[in-house]
């Protein structure tokens, strides 16, 4: 069984950093599909529309009739180990430098035959497996056997660690812990074992609710940053980026309505400024310092979340602007997340419906509270997905988004 | 099914191996064009006779046969290119055999071969099959150790295969190979030495592995009246087939397409597997060769261990194989590496063996197997020659 993980040494100085390498990015196009769901956390294969074949590696057509029309369908995730061995040798450097990595050969209920990481804690075949989808750190997805129950500290196995982004001994930044999403995942990070919680407070001078609760955790410390300020993120950068594992940038600005029925632009400016510009400052300022630790060790740099919404995807014109500068925040996300893909820091986007906070008043329910939010992020991190529609309404959404668009945007203007 | 037209009045001659080197600066061009050379000069027939020519290549990229018949100045009615690695011996044989039976061509170069630069085999293997580049690769990038240990592993749990086993396979193929000049391996194997040996991919350890290299092998295929009156020495085309992708259902390859063909490339040649008197099989890893022993019918499923236990496999041997060490002692020069048992047996059939010659050599047999595309090796085939 997986011993736990000992809380890392300090780092030796005078070592140097290993850089990070990828593991093998190339892909054909349809192979990408097994990214959608590794992204969510779920095993989806080719399955054929015509006749019902599941087959795995992804093919143009249908193996069984030559039919064309195949769709990602999700697939049931026990399977059978039925070979393995152990690598003590890689021609790729990824792999090269966590040999010995141990592999194998899985048999899915389905009648596919697929290769695997195989976890620790899986006996020698054969063995009854569970096979689930994982990004990689090239934020490919893979396919990893895991044993068909849970084992005690399974999170610590060598190859699990490579595969998610668990917050256990890493040091995170919460860039805003004034708002209740922000003391939750406070709350919810220290919990899961991170080693320092670095907490943002624009606004030193107020004592927020909540805050001396989140002082009172040890491993919280908290610091006078401000997402606007270009000069603040820039120094806080200095004191931290080079120590700093997981981003979690939850700072953002929320107003009510479109654009008729507030004059003026200083509201959505307010709101690009932390929303947008926010992102920009402070990706800027730690990205550089996360992507060169993205292989540092068992605690590297691992993981930027971005705190979205779901109305990012398409606009909801009661909260207009609110949506606008999301869209914006979403669009840069993925260019953050392009540039961090090949240093092995995974960008997790979270797509929150409406959260039950003050600036959701007037919506009915449901509306996602403070806390299953932080623990949806926290899993996102413990599993390693990298899209995020936590809670109903962002599912709802998202199901009608990915059906029709059109129709959406429809919807939307007639709540 | 119909029965296939036999091989009669067909013939192999002309080996040639052009010397393996461990690491070439040269491009596969020039280890084929060395092939022809040598073809042409062996058999004293003159390059424009050549009117057929058959190529084996993984890194003649971007060129195929064509390209390389006019690199080669050589004009051809009939051309064929076999991208069949391991198994393109025994298809650029039945091929050329066709073509020569139909008319289509007169005399027929058979070459494969490859060259082997400091980092072909890592880009080689990382770009070998759509399947590979998708869902093996990333899983470790362990290339064929990763492959072959899957099945060395389940072969090994479900048939009771011990490392030994396996080990005096290579032991014996590396007594065969000490009088081959040109083999990456020029010292004698002991046991000890073999199981000794690190592993590289459990269960596959040092020397289960091919030694990749740069080299190329060839043999010329015409009629027998052709070969006699240029005064040739030749080898009879008893019987051949091929099957590719068999068996696709079963969860791991444990057997070959040989196992649907045997009975039919047994019954074209009119003998039986104990009528052989040594096989060449593709050895890479020595796994697969006791699934051709299974397959090809000189034991049953399952009882390959038991089999290479009862026999000793040297040229001296009760049951001779790889009689020029194989790939595992000779090296893997790509492609050529899918035709070094068919040249070794064209030299046995037609005494002029570089190494060691099986005593009263008249039957043998010529296994391939090839490309691992995804899970298992896909493409299989035998051939049975005869002496003259």
């Amino acid at each position: 069984m997986t011993p736990p993980l000992q809380k890392p040494k300090r780092k030796n100085p005078i070592l140097r950093t290993r850089l990070p390498v990828p593991p093998p990015q190339a892909r054909s196009r349809y192979a990408l599909g097994l990214l959608r769901g590794a992204a969510q956390g779920r095993l989806e294969l080719q399955e054929c529309r015509d006749c019902g074949q599941v087959q795995y590696p992804p093919r143009e057509m249908c193996r069984r009739c030559l039919s064309d029309r195949l769709d990602w369908k999700p697939q049931p995730e026990d399977g059978e180990l039925i070979s393995e061995t152990l690598l003590r040798h890689s021609l790729e450097l990824f792999f090269r430098e966590r040999v010995p990595w141990r592999t194998g050969l899985v048999r899915l209920r389905g009648g596919v035959t697929v290769v695997a990481h195989i976890h620790a804690d899986v006996p020698p075949p054969p063995a009854r497996v569970r096979v689930r989808a994982h990004l990689d750190r090239a934020g490919q997805a893979v396919l990893v056997a895991i044993p068909e129950r849970d084992t005690p500290n399974m999170a610590d196995d060598k190859i699990m660690r490579e595969m998610t982004c668990d917050p256990k001994f890493r040091k995170v930044l919460v860039t805003d812990g004034k708002t209740a999403v922000g003391q939750a995942l406070v709350k919810a990070l220290a919990k899961a074992g991170a080693d320092i919680v670095w907490v943002g407070n624009a606004e030193p001078w107020k004592n927020f609710p909540g805050f001396d609760e989140i002082k009172s955790i040890p491993q919280v410390t908290l610091l006078n940053l401000d997402v606007t300020d270009q000069r603040s993120v820039r120094e806080i950068a200095g004191e931290i980026a080079g120590r700093v594992d997981i981003v979690v940038n939850n700072a953002e600005v929320h107003r009510t309505y479109g654009i008729s029925a507030r004059y003026g632009t200083d509201a959505a400016r307010a709101e690009m400024d932390v929303n947008y510009f926010g992102l920009l400052r402070l990706a800027q300022e730690f990205g550089p310092a996360l992507k060169a630790r993205g292989a540092d060790g068992v605690n590297s740099a691992v993981a930027w979340v971005n705190l979205l919404s779901i109305y990012a995807l398409a606009n909801f014109p009661p909260h207009g602007t609110f949506s606008a500068s999301k869209a914006a925040a979403h669009s840069l996300a993925q260019c953050l997340r392009a540039e961090m893909r090949p240093t092995g820091v995974r960008v997790i986007n979270v797509y929150p419906g409406p959260i039950d906070d003050e600036w959701n008043q007037l919506l009915l329910p449901p509306k996602i509270a403070p806390g299953a939010l932080a623990n949806a992020i926290v899993n996102a991190l413990r599993q390693g997905t990298e899209d995020v529609y936590p809670g109903d309404v962002a599912q709802d959404w998202l199901a009608r988004w990915r059906d029709n668009p059109k129709a959406l945007e429809v919807e939307a203007s007639n709540p | 099914m119909n029965r296939r037209a036999s091989y009669d009045g067909i013939v192999v001659t002309t080996p040639v191996s052009i010397p393996y080197v461990r690491f070439s600066i040269r491009a596969a061009h020039w280890w084929i064009g060395r092939a022809l050379a040598e073809l042409i000069r062996d058999s004293h027939i003159e390059k424009g006779h050549i009117d057929g020519f058959c190529v084996s290549s993984f890194t003649l990229a971007p060129d195929t046969a064509i390209g390389l018949s006019e690199h080669l100045g050589l004009s051809t009615r009939w051309l064929d290119f076999v991208p069949l690695g391991g198994n393109c011996g025994v298809v650029s044989l039945r091929r050329a055999a066709r073509a020569v039976q139909s008319g289509d061509a007169e005399i027929v170069a058979c070459i494969a071969g490859d060259t082997n630069h400091v980092d072909s085999f890592r880009q080689g293997t990382a770009n070998f099959s759509r399947f590979a580049r998708d869902a093996v690769y990333p899983m470790g990038a362990g290339g064929p150790n990763q492959s072959f240990a899957y099945l060395t592993d389940y072969y090994m749990r479900t048939f009771g295969a011990e490392p030994a086993d396996f080990g005096k396979m290579c032991v014996a193929q590396r007594q065969n190979a000490l009088k081959i000049p040109y083999a990456m391996f020029k010292k004698p194997l002991t046991m000890e030495e073999y199981l000794g040996a690190r592993l590289i991919a459990d269960p596959v350890r040092l020397f289960d592995c091919v030694m990749p290299c740069a080299g190329a092998e060839g043999f010329l295929v015409m009629r027998r009246e052709t070969a006699e009156a240029a005064g040739i020495k030749y080898a009879r085309v008893l019987g051949a087939i091929e099957r590719h992708a068999a068996f696709q259902s079963d969860p791991i390859q444990y057997r070959g397409g040989w196992a649907l063909e045997r009975d039919e490339l047994y019954g074209q040649a009119g003998v039986a597997p104990a009528d052989i008197d040594f096989i060449q099989v593709y050895d890479d890893y020595p796994v697969i060769n006791m699934l051709q022993f299974e397959d090809l019918g000189f034991c049953g499923k399952g009882e390959a261990p038991a089999f290479v236990r009862a026999n000793t496999l040297t040229v001296d041997g009760t049951f001779p194989s790889n009689t020029s060490g194989g790939q595992l002692s000779v090296g893997q020069a790509g492609a050529a590496g899918g035709m070094l048992g068919m040249v070794e047996a064209i030299r046995q059939l037609t005494r002029q063996t570089i190494g060691g010659q099986v005593p009263d050599a008249a039957l043998g047999l010529v296994s391939g197997f090839g490309m691992i595309n995804y899970d298992r090796g896909l493409s299989t085939g035998a051939a049975i020659l005869a002496a003259a």
